[in-house]
């Protein structure tokens, strides 16, 4: 992901009567706190506005919807500067382009990086737009107002539409330092508006990755190695070749034989009587015990410090210590994986639900040896992403199977595709001791973090031995006298990838169960004992963030006060409570359950979130809520194991998603707040866990330090 | 390969498939109508309901054959005009994040409705317990079926 250098973040780049066209730049997490670079090169906008002389608001991003509303929440945020009339906005769905900067969407950040730019291009163009109605009727600008999707001379009916300015506006200089509107005066920010691409998912007119269609296009399947690593030796197609349909199987890649149809089930028939031989590879012993046995010794193997405050080694008190241990977890989106592409020659183009456009774009180019600039990439809806769409692999493989084929082709995933040859949330081992005062509050507090590196794995520089995903997942939010966080970096051979929430999952269930076991020995209540250890307004300093004391203290308290912590509960029914920071935000969760033969049954989740300004708060709860269904799965049964060398679960039977009986009523609040918007995609997952396991002690006074708890 | 006639949002449709060759794909790859939605192929997440003479069955798992002369609804034959009263109750709602699962999701809470027009939350439970939505919309898919359920008594009482 290179950085995109220029001369300002703001530039007009109209033709001539097409109205207004404002290109700005949209830093992604990666350039997350310079978004504006070096100041001396070309301007190269990633991101447009467009008003068209007939009156539409069209705002051009390349960022992909995946169900959490970008396509709505990013033009709210322009839209308020703009003072449009919100009927007037639509999206529109940028692809790949060279031009272009980062266009990743994934660590919740397509808000928080975008708040300022999307922000700063609406007010500009709003400037603009006065401008041009000043000239036109010969007035100062201050005798003008806009308002609604219109510029109005003060105190007066008359008006011009922003439609009808948007020419003139056009060959006007633009602000480079627009003046921003006051929270207090937003109408659009902040309010649940509907989303704008709600009606279409109804209707079944959405178009997903997988309903994407060309003339003449072919369907495909892979078969893959079922060992980790393994290649193909040989295969026999003479059964394929017999099925109605099938017009190709041919190895591609070392790893993987394609089955080419005219329909998908032509595909997977002939798949299903192809006959493949495997090299198993290096990995045909590999199984989930001997990983976690790694994982284990590696806890006394060389350590980096994540975080350190004072010295936990010259601290004495009453020791307490618990381990805890994680599985590999798949993402299991619902729109299994899948591309298009059409390979034609000296071009190729692909069609994909992905977050990584670019990514897709640059790997595509080489597997075909192409140019980047030969392969376009289009971006689909995408059916859930969660992290899966990170990677590049369905794109390569269309266009790989595209060019074997000389014609379109979209390469499908079954169910069981996607559950075995994914990338998985690291498994992960966690060593926690503390020592506690006369009082029962913790004076020394360590967690050892014990996991293979996601971005290791996948060839990214590691500078000081730290995964930099856990730069931005694992803060300890708690005013400690002595305290360390360390991480141990692992390997595995077991692929791995980015999983909503990524790390913060793991060292949120470590930390607030073990909080929990604290509170337990030192026989307070487990929401006193947090708001304790946060009853002092610090900023803790990790990495390159700040965190506040008080933001957490905040979250838990109005969890707390909406689930009515200490408050009679029915009979039978127990709650837990958890609190964690990531992705910038703050998250605390009450979870109420009762036990039925030894389960859980989850009744209520009550969380609330401080992720600074909401921008739709309608959007905001599906976030909250799909978090936490998200998570409940991920606690309950979410579990990736390996058996010679191959991924034993396959489909929902063996990885059971919860269903509508099982999911409790989610109840999500927020902290009002003007403070820049954070993430909220990702924060209410890591709560969860630790909550629901805490309210199992509370029912029960037994721990559960593995997850997931029904294993 | 053989000829078959499917009788599909009340149009008779003739395709020359593998008579085994199960519902969704011929919805999807040979009459291209692709709001019926592959999930799991193994009758467990409901992406691909859709109804047979007025009950929701698994689209992946109905061979073409035995589909053929009865009366096949999908998504997009729901409402003969506009919108059906259960998609407007979704769009009231908000339902959708990705949408993915919610064509099924409509098409089991439309005969859910159907044979039962005022379900219990309970029922709602065991009625919709066929769909997986990975995005976690469950207390809106709950809100919108007593939204629609609350339109169809209005409806009933006119």
């Amino acid at each position: 992901m290179s950085p995109i250098s220029r001369r300002g973040f703001l530039g007009a780049t109209a033709a001539a009567g097409a109205g207004l066209v404002v290109g700005f730049y949209l830093p992604h997490k990666s350039s997350f706190g310079s978004p504006f670079g070096d100041s001396n090169t070309i301007f190269s906008p990633n991101a447009y506005l467009k008003i068209t002389p007939d009156g539409k608001i069209i705002v051009v991003v390349a960022r992909s919807e995946m169900g959490q509303g970008v396509r709505t929440a990013l033009p709210m945020i322009l839209a308020e500067e703009l003072e449009a009339d919100w009927k007037q906005v639509s999206f529109e769905q940028a692809g790949a382009s060279t031009l272009y900067g980062d266009q990743t969407t994934g660590g919740s950040a397509s808000v928080r990086t975008t708040w300022d730019p999307m922000r700063k291009a609406g007010a500009a163009a709003r400037e603009m737009l006065i401008s041009a109605a000043a000239l036109e009727w010969g007035i100062p600008r201050s005798a003008c107002k806009a308002e609604n999707g219109s510029v109005w001379k003060a105190g007066t009916s008359t008006g011009l539409t922003y439609g009808a300015l948007a020419n003139r506006a056009a060959t006007l200089p633009i602000p480079s330092d627009p003046p921003l509107k006051q929270a207090k005066d937003y109408k659009i920010v902040g309010k649940p508006i509907p989303r704008l691409d709600t009606p279409a998912k109804v209707t079944g007119n959405a178009v997903f990755g997988i309903d994407f269609r060309l003339p003449d296009m072919k369907h495909a399947v892979m078969a893959r190695s079922p060992v980790i690593g393994g290649k193909v030796a040989s295969f026999n197609d003479q059964e394929s070749k017999k099925i109605s349909g099938v017009s190709f199987v041919g190895k591609v890649g070392d790893s993987a034989v394609a089955v080419v149809a005219d329909s998908v089930w032509g595909a997977m028939e002939g798949r299903r009587v192809l006959n493949v031989t495997w090299d198993d590879g290096p990995n045909k012993d590999l199984n989930s015990a001997a990983i976690f046995d790694g994982l284990k010794n590696s806890a006394s193997g060389k350590a980096v410090t994540l975080y350190s405050v004072g010295d936990t080694t010259k601290v004495s008190g009453r020791h307490v210590e618990a381990a805890y241990q994680l599985p590999f977890m798949a993402h299991a989106p619902m729109e299994p994986g899948n591309s298009t592409a059409h390979f034609q020659g000296d071009k190729c183009e692909i069609w994909s639900p992905t977050q990584v456009p670019q990514d897709c774009r640059d790997s595509a180019a080489q597997a075909l040896g192409l140019d980047p600039d030969q392969v376009k990439v289009n971006i689909t809806l995408l059916g859930g992403g969660f992290g899966r769409r990170l990677e590049h692999d369905y794109a390569v493989e269309a266009a790989l199977v595209s060019k074997a084929i000389n014609g379109p082709v979209q390469v499908l995933w079954t169910r069981e595709d996607d559950m075995r040859f994914s990338s998985y949330r690291p498994a992960s081992y966690h060593k926690l001791s503390a020592a506690l005062d006369g009082q029962g509050w913790p004076i020394a507090f360590t967690h050892r973090i014990v996991a293979p590196s996601i971005s290791g794995q996948k060839g990214f520089p590691i500078e000081g031995g730290i995964d930099p995903d856990l730069k931005d997942e694992a803060p300890l939010i708690y005013s400690l006298p002595n305290a360390s966080l360390e991480y141990v970096m692992t390997e595995t051979p077991v692929p791995l990838g980015w999983m909503r929430s990524v790390y913060a999952l793991q060292v949120g269930f470590a930390s607030e169960c073990f909080i929990d076991e604290l509170a337990a020995a030192a026989g307070k209540d487990p929401l006193e004992y947090r708001l304790h250890l946060l009853a002092k307004d610090e900023d803790i300093k990790y990495f390159d963030a700040t965190w506040h004391t008080a933001r957490m203290r905040g979250v838990l308290q109005l969890a707390a006060a909406k689930a009515g912590w200490g408050k009679p509960l029915p009979a039978g029914h127990f709650q837990g409570i958890a609190c964690f920071g990531c992705f910038s935000s703050y998250m605390a969760e009450v979870v109420q359950i009762s036990m039925e033969n030894g389960k859980p049954r989850v009744h209520r989740v009550v969380g609330a979130v401080d992720c600074g300004q909401v921008v739709n708060s309608n959007i905001l709860e599906q976030q909250l809520q799909g978090g936490v269904i998200f998570a409940l799965t991920n606690a309950l049964r979410a579990q990736i194991t390996i058996d010679k060398g191959r991924v034993v679960q396959g489909n929902f039977g063996d990885y059971a998603p919860i269903r509508m009986g099982e999911a409790p009523s989610v109840e999500a609040y927020f902290v009002t707040s003007t403070e820049a918007p954070t993430g909220v995609g990702e924060p209410s997952v890591p709560p969860l866990a630790p909550a629901l396991c805490n309210a199992m002690y509370a029912a029960t006074k037994k721990r559960v330090r593995a997850l997931p708890i029904l294993a | 390969m053989a000829d078959i006639t499917l009788k599909i949002n009340g149009a008779d449709r003739k395709v020359n498939v593998s008579p085994e060759t199960p519902l969704l794909w011929v919805l999807r790859d040979t009459l291209q109508m692709t709001g019926t939605k592959f999930g799991c192929g193994i009758g467990s997440c409901g992406a691909c309901t859709v109804h047979l003479e007025g009950s929701a069955v698994r689209s992946c798992l109905t061979p073409a054959s035995d589909a053929a002369g009865k009366n096949i609804t999908t998504i997009e034959g729901l409402a003969a005009s506009g919108l059906h009263p259960v998609q407007q109750a979704w769009i009231a709602e908000e339902v959708p994040q990705c949408g993915y699962c919610q064509t099924g999701q409509i098409m089991s809470a439309v005969a859910l409705l159907a044979k039962n027009p005022q379900p219990s939350e309970d029922q709602i439970s065991q009625g919709m317990s066929g769909n997986i939505c990975r995005c976690g919309t469950y207390d809106r898919i709950r809100r919108a079926i007593h939204r629609a359920a609350g339109a169809s008594t209005k409806q009933g009482a006119q």
